[in-house]
């Protein structure tokens, strides 16, 4: 009989439970959404330290609108549906004024519907594919054309390639990347047979068979490179077979689009040494507002070694674009905060400024790096002003007519500049 | 940014200037040039180095060196160049050459270089070093030099004529065949004996020029280049046939290595550690923790760990089994519910304990690299070290199981506890032993993998499906089971790849090994006997 | 275990539990149905959190009938929760129509973006629910089946039979991971908005979703238990303790597990199909290995072979993560893993053991025995 008790007992937890969500007035809340264990714990512990940083930070400041700053932390644990469901959680149990979190694109789409079905904020930190605009979200990363149309530019401009593998994961980051790429370099007058198109599996370890093809692509005679927009842990054993297929950087080099300093704190740097990676921040960067992220970031975390990374800096941007929308609109509503967000500058860390453009996303410089052996970007082309983020790609046919605007007469995250019409997205 | 088309003009002009290099009086360097060479921006390097590539001396060779090899620094208080030898302990002022002591290393900037400029840098250093007195030198300046450019006929033959080494006679003669198969001045001789000589190179450039010949008008040296393509593609065919071949077996090994630690927990044992992954994962952290202690020796740090990933994951098994599962004979299937509990400690554990992030293991020289074996048909050696200690392994495992005391014992335990222990077996010693053992391989198959993939608190996860699976293909409770559905699985995996692509041929091979097991529905060696009815 | 003497259907435990299960799910839904002032008003997020635990309690249940009362230990059920669950999602992301980010009213967003022209086969009359709800049925059970047939009658058992079901699953993952294979690739099935016409954020929707799934629940508790106190019951609990006998008996062994098994993944499916729409995404995650185990980790943790034991297993796994993932957040890991070990090593009838362990500890006491409690 005492099992049932234990059940009843169980349900009632669950009860109180609900009854936990009281919103204390005094504070600001802030959610912060970070996978800290499973397979994205890797990637996304580190942006949940930084967040913690940055709100510090800001009460030492004084808070915001005279009230302290709250960090919510949870945990979802690299699982998709746990993201919705923590999500909810922060926005109508714990009233979080605005979210920072996500990663994988899955986790973004998997919480998306929450933000605009409960209308909350999420500021998105990531480089991502695009094809998404959404009112709720705020994307502080790379589209694709502030990260992958630099950088096969450079490539074509500055190392004379002509062949190009293009390999990556099999999720749709890639996907949409390549195919952005690929119609590019189309476009550039690039032929079919000169681009050699590759999908792997998550975390895929074997890559002999892969690299040996390769090797046997890249030996035509004509210059070849590899864009790769391989993820997370794939990565070490991608270069390391590459190195011990003997295929130096300087004779197929490989740009990448999700090799950051973070990334290569936790390998072997020495076969990826001369290879490129894109993106807009590099810890290398030396300026003077760059030195003094860093000297924080190491103060905070007491771990000298750590490093900063691209993902870093738009959370950095990120929070102090919402702090100034705040301060702004003198509320942490979102709707006010959303009215007053579109249009505002900060500075960002590579001496420039980011502004948030009406359809969501910011500007930002794109740089291109070359890793050296201490696990450190060296800039070698960056472009010469910030890059104005796309929502939607002009190189896909179904999307080039689309715009994101969620400024007053439009507002709409897919208008048809053709048919003058809003699509489903419409608030 | 940098020009590499004017890099090359510059090598070819340079190799028509009579190679006067080492005799040359001392040229001044320019003030200019190095005030570009320390300029933080990437375009007055590029015009810096083309500078230096430009001046024959000595001093500007080695500041070039210097500069390729990430040596070259700046002296950020009186500004001037400084080249520090790798140790960091000597140092010279790179213009005059003269020592300084070994200066403080926050007072120094790295002058950085792009991939393009050390490519550019090398090229000017391989033209002067074509008539290097050593023959190594010799020839990775030559192989420098023909990959970068259209090489000049006279001076490849005025190079063949003073050659004595065979290797870089031989590369010489087939660029110059290369060159004569190419020229429509060649006569029909000349293009025959080029056909000769490129018959034995499968490089593609060859393969192109030989197509080339095959329609070409001449009928004898059209015949000529239609035999040696097919002797090319059929070598072409064997090559790839073999490589398909090593990367199954290297693959098969990695599955047996991390899977046999396995076959004598869950095979002999009877246990479901779920857990075992995490056993893997410690011995590749182990591999990490080593390096930390011996840095600058990540070789004899690596040798090290093999033993002590053994006992670090042997240790961990034994007291896993003396907490938990000691507790839980009889019922196995429990054993999977406790040991995954098990499995999320140890992976929370290392994430606080160490870091949710990647360690970075380093790979000692031996590791890398490749072994030729003819021309164009090369192994990767950490592979060929893998299938080796994996084989050695095995073959470790196999004689404790088969040769010593404890592993008779094992076996009486396993078929028939009750009547093993009355022959004075003492039982419960040879299961914290047995399972011990089992750990501390798959320890050391976390060793092993530390040199192929990432160290990181979900290395375990990525292998325990896998090794599960291995075991049940070859049959539970045989060892050599494990070792031949481990190899047959890696080997038709990587057979399929190539057609299917990754994802689809790990389906297929998963399908195949799910009907398989309805044909044999004790794997590929089922255990017989009475222990197998149970 | 509960094998010596015939039972009947509503033994008490029964009883109480369906009462247990009736009521406080009448209560949620009335806390769901009160206006959003009233202090008792439950939340959408509450409501959908329930119903999802209400989905994995299902999941739990067709393991435990199949583990607890037949001995067969499926690592890979969480593929018929996943079939069930896409083929649910394949009908909602069609209810998108036009909705979707390019407006297109006939391809879901990804088949847009992946130039696909028309709808590939296998998605026809995907729009239409009657058709969904059949096949939400069909798919994991012929997929049981096809499964399982030939394993059962070449008799594959024990371990082999558990590693090949965790093949099966990694296979699925695998193939559903791929984007040709028209669903959606790693992202899956998502940014639904609507389900037979009605927004799935309402909270009504989310009353109606959670009422379904604890209806489903308890149905298939009942049905559960009508099948195991019934003769085919008996038969089962015989394969599970002497397979051979019963087969020299002439049963035939290979039907009856057959039988059980598609019958349980019919369970599952349904349970997919409910989960959902309630968390809003469908993607290859549930095929994953470690899913099913955490599952099967579920039912032991509840008591296998009580069938309600499993049901409390999964409310009370799911509700510490809930729980340990935000309370917790940097060290849940090794709460719910010591939770693991210990109910394994000090409960070993799971929790809803936990009464009848109490009994006889105090039976010992009074009745001092030599001999040693057998673990």
């Amino acid at each position: 009989m005492i099992c049932k008790k234990l059940g009843a007992l169980l349900l009632l937890g669950l009860f109180s439970f609900s009854g936990t969500a009281f919103a204390a007035d005094d504070t600001i809340k802030v959610g912060i959404l970070h996978s800290l264990s499973g397979t994205m714990a890797i990637s996304e512990t580190t942006l949940k330290d930084v967040m913690l940083m940055l709100i510090e930070e800001q009460n030492k400041k004084g808070g915001l609108l005279g009230k302290k700053l709250e960090a919510v932390v949870v945990d979802p644990a690299s699982d998709w549906p746990l993201f919705a469901e923590r999500a909810r959680e922060l926005l109508t149990q714990r009233k979080v004024a605005a979210v920072f979190g996500c990663w994988t694109s899955v986790s973004r789409k998997s919480v998306l519907p929450v933000f605009e079905g409960e209308n909350g904020l999420l500021f998105y930190p990531v480089q991502y594919e695009g094809e998404e605009s959404s009112r709720n979200v705020i994307y502080t990363g790379a589209a694709p054309n502030q990260q992958a149309i630099p950088a096969v530019d450079y490539l074509i401009n500055d190392l004379g390639v002509k062949r190009f593998v293009l390999a990556g994961t099999d999720y749709v980051f890639p996907r949409t990347a390549n195919k952005i790429i690929e119609a590019y370099l189309i476009g550039k007058g690039v032929d079919r047979n000169d681009i050699m198109i590759n999908y792997t599996p998550f975390g895929y370890s074997d890559w002999q068979s892969i690299i040996a093809e390769v090797k046997k692509f890249g030996a035509a005679g004509k210059k070849t490179a590899i864009i790769s927009t391989i993820n997370g842990d794939a990565n070490v054993p991608f270069y390391k077979e590459l190195a011990n297929q003997g295929i130096a950087s300087s004779a197929i080099p490989v740009i990448a689009f999700s090799v950051g300093e973070e990334e290569l704190s936790g390998i072997d740097t020495k076969p990826l040494v001369g290879h490129l990676a894109a993106w807009n921040y590099f810890m290398s960067v030396d300026k003077p507002i760059n030195a003094e992220f860093i000297k924080k970031w190491l103060a905070y975390i007491k771990d000298p070694k750590r490093v900063t990374n691209d993902p870093m800096e738009a959370h950095y941007i990120g929070f102090n674009l919402w702090v100034k929308a705040v301060e702004k609109a003198g509320s942490a509503k979102v709707d006010d905060v959303l009215k007053a967000i579109v249009g505002l500058s900060v500075p960002n860390l590579t001496g420039g400024t980011a502004t948030l453009l009406p359809n969501h996303h910011l500007t930002k410089p794109v740089l291109i790096g070359e890793i050296q052996a201490d696990g450190q970007f060296q800039v070698v082309w960056e472009t010469p002003k910030e890059v104005a983020g796309d929502a939607w790609s002009d190189y896909l046919p179904e999307s080039k007519d689309l715009e994101a605007d969620w400024t007053d007469p439009v507002n709409c995250g897919n208008y048809n500049t053709r048919s003058k019409q809003c699509g489903g997205a419409k608030k | 940014m940098f020009n590499c088309r004017r890099a090359i003009l510059c090598i070819c002009l340079l190799i028509f200037l009579p190679l006067r290099a080492y005799a040359a009086a001392e040229l001044t360097l320019a003030p200019e040039t190095l005030e570009s060479l320390k300029s933080a921006r990437v375009t007055d390097r590029n015009r810096a180095i083309e500078d230096l590539g430009r001046i024959l001396s000595e001093n500007a060779s080695t500041l070039l060196q210097a500069l390729r090899d990430g040596a070259l620094y700046v002296d950020k208080e009186d500004d001037s160049l400084i080249i520090l030898e790798a140790d960091g302990q000597k140092a010279a002022d790179a213009v005059s050459g003269t020592a300084l002591p070994a200066p403080d290393k926050s007072r120094l900037r790295k002058v950085g270089t792009s991939n393009s400029q050390r490519e550019a840098i090398t090229g000017f250093l391989s033209g002067r070093l074509l008539r290097h007195p050593d023959a190594d030198t010799r020839l990775r300046a030559l192989e420098n030099l023909l990959e970068r450019s259209q090489t000049d006929k006279n001076l490849l033959l005025s190079l063949l004529r003073d050659e004595k080494d065979p290797r870089i006679r031989q590369r010489l003669e087939g660029s110059l065949a290369l060159l004569s198969a190419r020229d429509p001045a060649s006569s029909p001789a000349e293009l025959l004996r080029a056909v000769e000589i490129l018959r034995d190179e499968a490089s593609p450039k060859t393969r192109q020029v030989l197509e080339e010949l095959q329609k070409g008008r001449d009928p004898a040296v059209a015949a000529a280049a239609d035999k040696a393509l097919y002797t090319l593609r059929v070598t072409a065919d064997r090559v790839s046939m073999l490589e398909t071949l090593f990367f199954g077996l290297s693959l098969g090994s990695i599955l047996v290595l991390t899977s046999i630690g396995l076959a004598v927990t869950f095979g002999v044992m009877g246990v479901i550690n779920m857990a075992h992954g995490e056993l893997v994962m410690l011995g590749a952290y182990t591999v990490w923790g080593m390096q930390q202690l011996l840095p600058g020796r990540p070789g004899l740090a690596l040798l090290l760990s093999v033993p002590a990933a053994f006992l670090v994951s042997g240790s961990t098994g034994a007291l896993l089994e003396r907490c938990v599962i000691r507790h839980l004979y009889g019922r196995p299937l429990e054993t999977l519910l406790a040991t995954f509990g098990v499995s999320l400690i140890l992976q929370q554990a290392v994430r606080t304990l160490i870091s949710p992030m990647n360690r970075a293991v380093e790979s000692p020289e031996f590791m890398s690299g490749m072994l030729h074996i003819t021309g164009n048909f090369s192994l990767t050696c950490n592979r060929i070290y893998v299938i080796c200690f994996c084989l050695g392994v095995f073959i470790l495992i196999y004689a404790i199981m088969h040769k010593t005391r404890l592993g008779l014992e094992v076996r009486a335990v396993t078929q028939n506890r009750p009547i093993a222990r009355s022959l004075g077996v003492n039982a419960s010693a040879v299961d914290s032993m047995t399972f011990a053992l089992g750990s501390g391989v798959a320890g050391m198959a976390g060793a092993a993998l530390s040199q192929l993939t990432n160290v990181g608190p979900n290395l375990g996860q990525g292998y325990i499906v896998d090794s599960f699976l291995v075991v049940v293909f070859g049959g539970v409770g045989n060892l050599w089971g494990t070792l031949c559905g481990g190899l047959i699985l890696g080997l038709v995996n990587k057979i399929l790849e190539p057609v299917s692509g990754a994802m689809l041929a790990k389906i297929i091979l998963l399908a195949g090994v799910i009907l398989f097991m309805q044909a044999k529905p004790k794997g590929l060696f089922p255990e017989r006997g009475r222990a197998a009815e149970n | 275990m509960q094998s010596e003497q015939p039972e009947r259907l509503f033994a008490p435990s029964t009883l109480i539990f369906s009462a247990g299960i009736t009521l406080a799910s009448a209560a949620v839904i009335f806390c769901a149905l009160l206006p959003t002032g009233s202090p008792l008003h439950m939340g959408g997020y509450m409501v959908s959190l329930l119903g999802k635990y209400l989905c994995f309690a299902l999941l739990a249940l067709s393991i435990d009938l199949i583990w607890g009362y037949l001995g067969i230990l499926s690592l890979g059920h969480g593929a018929f929760f996943g079939l069930g669950g896409y083929a649910m999602g394949m009908y909602l992301m069609r209810e998108i129509g036009s909705r979707g980010m390019y407006g297109n009213p006939l391809l879901p967003d990804f088949m847009v973006f992946l130039n696909w022209k028309e709808l590939p086969w296998y998605w026809l009359g995907s729009d239409s629910f009657p058709f969904i709800c059949l096949l939400i049925l069909i798919l994991p059970g012929l997929a049981a089946f096809l499964f399982a047939w030939p394993a059962f009658r070449s008799r594959v058992s024990g371990v082999y039979l558990s590693i090949i079901t965790q093949a099966m699953t990694y296979a699925l993952m695998l193939a559903f991971f791929r984007n040709e294979m028209g669903f959606g690739g790693n992202n899956g099935l998502t940014d639904f908005k609507s389900l037979l016409g009605f927004p799935l954020q309402s909270e009504g929707m989310g009353a109606a979703l959670f009422a379904a799934s604890a209806l489903a629940l308890l149905l298939a508790f009942l049905l559960c238990r009508l099948i195991v106190v019934s003769r085919l019951g008996r038969v089962f609990i015989a394969v599970r303790d002497a397979e051979s006998r019963a087969r020299f008996i002439g049963y035939r062994v290979e039907y009856v597990k057959l039988a059980a098994f598609v019958f349980s993944a019919l369970l599952a499916g349904v349970a997919g199909a409910l989960y959902v729409p309630q968390v809003g995404i469908i993607n290859p995650g549930v095929f994953a290995p470690l899913f099913s185990v955490e599952m099967v980790v579920c039912v032991a943790l509840g008591g296998r072979g009580r069938l309600y034991g499993a049901i409390l297993g999964a409310l009370a796994v799911s509700f510490a993560k809930t729980w340990f993932t935000t309370a917790l957040p940097d060290v849940w890991l090794f709460f719910l893993g010591a939770l693991f070990v210990l109910v394994t090593l000090f409960l070993p009838g799971g929790l809803a053991g936990l009464p009848d362990q109490i009994q006889e500890a105090a039976r010992k006491k009074s009745v001092p025995s030599a001999a040693p409690l057998s673990a």
